[in-house]
């Protein structure tokens, strides 16, 4: 067996969660690909700012005040710092989460610049959070939807890409699939809408936690990511755009913190990011991500990724020699371009049941169609039952996994 | 594996395996009705057929996961031929045995007061009431019986 790069067992011990036990097992947490778990540094430095900072923010003069409106922009250089953002101070909104993002993106740039029968390009991929809102501004203002096709192996067909981007004026791609685990090839796709004169938004929900990102060399205009999956709290996400793009976008919700003056028959909307933050943002959860950044930053990005890509190749290989033909896995093969996704389909066993046996064992894993149902529909298959791997997961994981799956077959055997 | 052994009894499993009074009647005259569950993606289609206020004829279509698909199985072999008013009388009992925890859980429960289930009523039925115990899974066990409901009562509202 060779070395993992990371100390998994010293790793898990910063995660409190992971000491609980499940049905009297101790907990297997394979879901990380729904929702990460926190480090006890996230927890510990948002109840402290709890019980030493809390205020609002960009409002008082006082000294909390102050100290929490320094956290918040804080975390915001810290989060645009963590994806490489030129000028994190003006390029990074926090938004409530990836879903929130993509629709800013619709609602402010999409309404200012697309017209009836403009096309946008997405890809059969697409997690709804990238389809739906493109679908409601498409009812609202008659666009054309087209996508980029899924071949066999679960990789985007790009054979005909120039084609398709004829006259589009934004590509909406995930940057890797959260069923099949595939990372897609951002740069090279953007490249050709650059040349189309498109623009490119990406959903960075499952990529951003897992592996280094430079938004500068990604070619992507937007990128919209969550804090919850990558270790950070819930309720805080992200959006990513060009300073120009973000300047020239007219606002998304309106009121307090938004604006630059307010009469009663009008308004001038503020600078972006403020322009894109109405109302009290998460302002704790902001302290949050800015820790759960630290965390993974202080292990690496890098370290992450290889560790990830090396227990997926692990756990594809062990998955095929304990189950066979029993278990298919969607998504391309053991590779450089698939992260620690795995949709599992187990003979014919309903993924609900199929995880409802796994639970008895401890083992969390997500069942149904994970929000891709036009993705499960291609793949011919209602529901699989998903297992994401974290930079905790462990080569014990993966025998749990196996042995609860055995047990599920003998069951419905 | 003691709560799990609950979940699945042998029943269910059996009408998992062996659904009964599989696939579709012809419609007209069949009344056909499907019903989603968005969650997990199950489907179940019902059709039935209606006459002289009896439930003279149904079969199950669509699929999903053991539970679901037995609980329509289990549910279209208890109502197959009886009146129209057992058979309601049937589906607020069986659905009183699912909202019993959809109440204790604060969800909306969808019969007006607590009445006191007589699960010997139920039958083979009664084997999936070990599904309680799992709350999320009592949608998908409640799947059939609400389109086999919003069924009766389409064909009710199309015959006055």
């Amino acid at each position: 067996m060779t070395a993992l790069p990371l100390n998994v067992e010293a790793l898990r011990k910063d995660f409190p969660l992971l000491t609980r036990t499940v049905h009297d097992r101790p907990i297997v947490y394979l879901d990380s690909a729904s929702s990460a778990l926190q480090p006890q540094s996230v927890i510990n430095t948002m109840a402290r700012y709890y019980e030493t900072t809390h205020a609002n923010v960009h409002r008082g003069v006082y000294a909390t005040a102050e100290e929490s409106t320094h956290l918040y922009e804080h975390a915001r250089i810290m989060t645009g710092r963590f994806i490489g953002a030129n000028e994190p101070e003006h390029e990074i909104v926090f938004t409530k989460n990836t879903t929130e993002s993509i629709n800013l993106v619709a609602h402010t740039w999409g309404r200012a610049n697309l017209k009836a029968g403009d096309r946008i390009l997405l890809t059969e991929m697409e997690h709804h959070a990238n389809i739906v809102p493109w679908l409601m501004l498409a009812e609202e203002i008659g666009l054309e939807i087209r996508y980029i096709p899924v071949d066999g192996e679960g990789r985007l067909d790009l054979d005909d890409l120039t084609t398709l981007m004829a006259g589009v004026k934004l590509v909406g791609l995930s940057a890797m699939s959260n069923v099949l685990g595939t990372i897609n090839p951002v740069t090279e796709i953007a490249a050709v809408a650059h040349s189309a004169g498109a623009l490119v938004a990406v959903d960075g929900a499952q990529l951003v936690p897992h592996a280094p990102i430079k938004v500068t060399e990604l070619g992507a205009d937007f990128l919209a990511f969550s804090a919850h999956k990558m270790m950070g709290p819930t309720g805080i996400g992200v959006l990513w755009a060009r300073k120009e793009l973000l300047n020239a976008m007219p606002p998304f919700l309106g009121g307090g913190g938004m604006i630059l003056d307010v009469k009663l028959d009008s308004f001038r909307p503020a600078a972006p990011p403020a322009r894109f933050e109405a109302g009290t943002p998460p302002i704790a959860e902001a302290v949050g991500l800015s820790a759960a950044i630290e965390y993974l930053d202080e292990i690496g990005m890098d370290r992450i990724r290889a560790h990830e890509l090396a227990l997926t190749n692990h756990a594809l290989a062990r998955l095929d020699e304990k189950l066979g033909r029993d278990c298919r896995i969607f998504g391309p093969p053991a590779g450089a371009d698939r992260g620690g996704v795995m949709s599992i389909a187990y003979r014919d066993v309903h993924a609900h049941d199929l995880a409802q046996v796994l639970d008895q064992f401890g083992v969390c894993v997500r069942p149904g169609h994970h929000c891709a149902k036009p993705l499960m529909r291609k793949l011919g298959v209602q529901a699989t039952a998903r297992a994401s791997l974290s930079l905790f997961s462990d080569e014990h994981d993966i025998e749990v996994l196996i042995e609860g799956l055995l047990e599920a077959g003998r069951l419905f055997g | 594996m003691g709560d799990l052994d609950d979940l699945y009894r042998e029943i269910i499993l059996d009408h998992y395996r062996s659904p009964r009074n599989r696939g579709e009647l012809e419609s007209p005259p069949a009344h056909r009705v499907e019903g989603f569950n968005p969650l997990c993606g199950d489907e179940v289609v019902v059709s039935l057929l209606v006459e002289d206020g009896k439930l003279a004829d149904l079969k199950i279509g669509g699929s999903g996961c053991s539970i679901s698909q037995s609980s329509a199985s289990l549910m279209s072999s208890a109502v197959k031929g009886k009146s129209i008013d057992e058979v309601f009388q049937l589906i607020r009992t069986f659905k009183g045995m699912m909202s019993i925890h959809e109440a204790l859980l604060g969800h909306e429960s969808e019969t007006e007061e607590p009445e006191v289930i007589d699960v010997e009523k139920l039958g083979e039925l009664a084997a999936l009431q070990g599904v309680v115990k799992f709350p999320v899974r009592i949608k998908c066990a409640t799947l059939s019986w609400n389109a086999l409901a919003q069924g009766l009562d389409e064909v009710a509202a199309e015959a006055s």
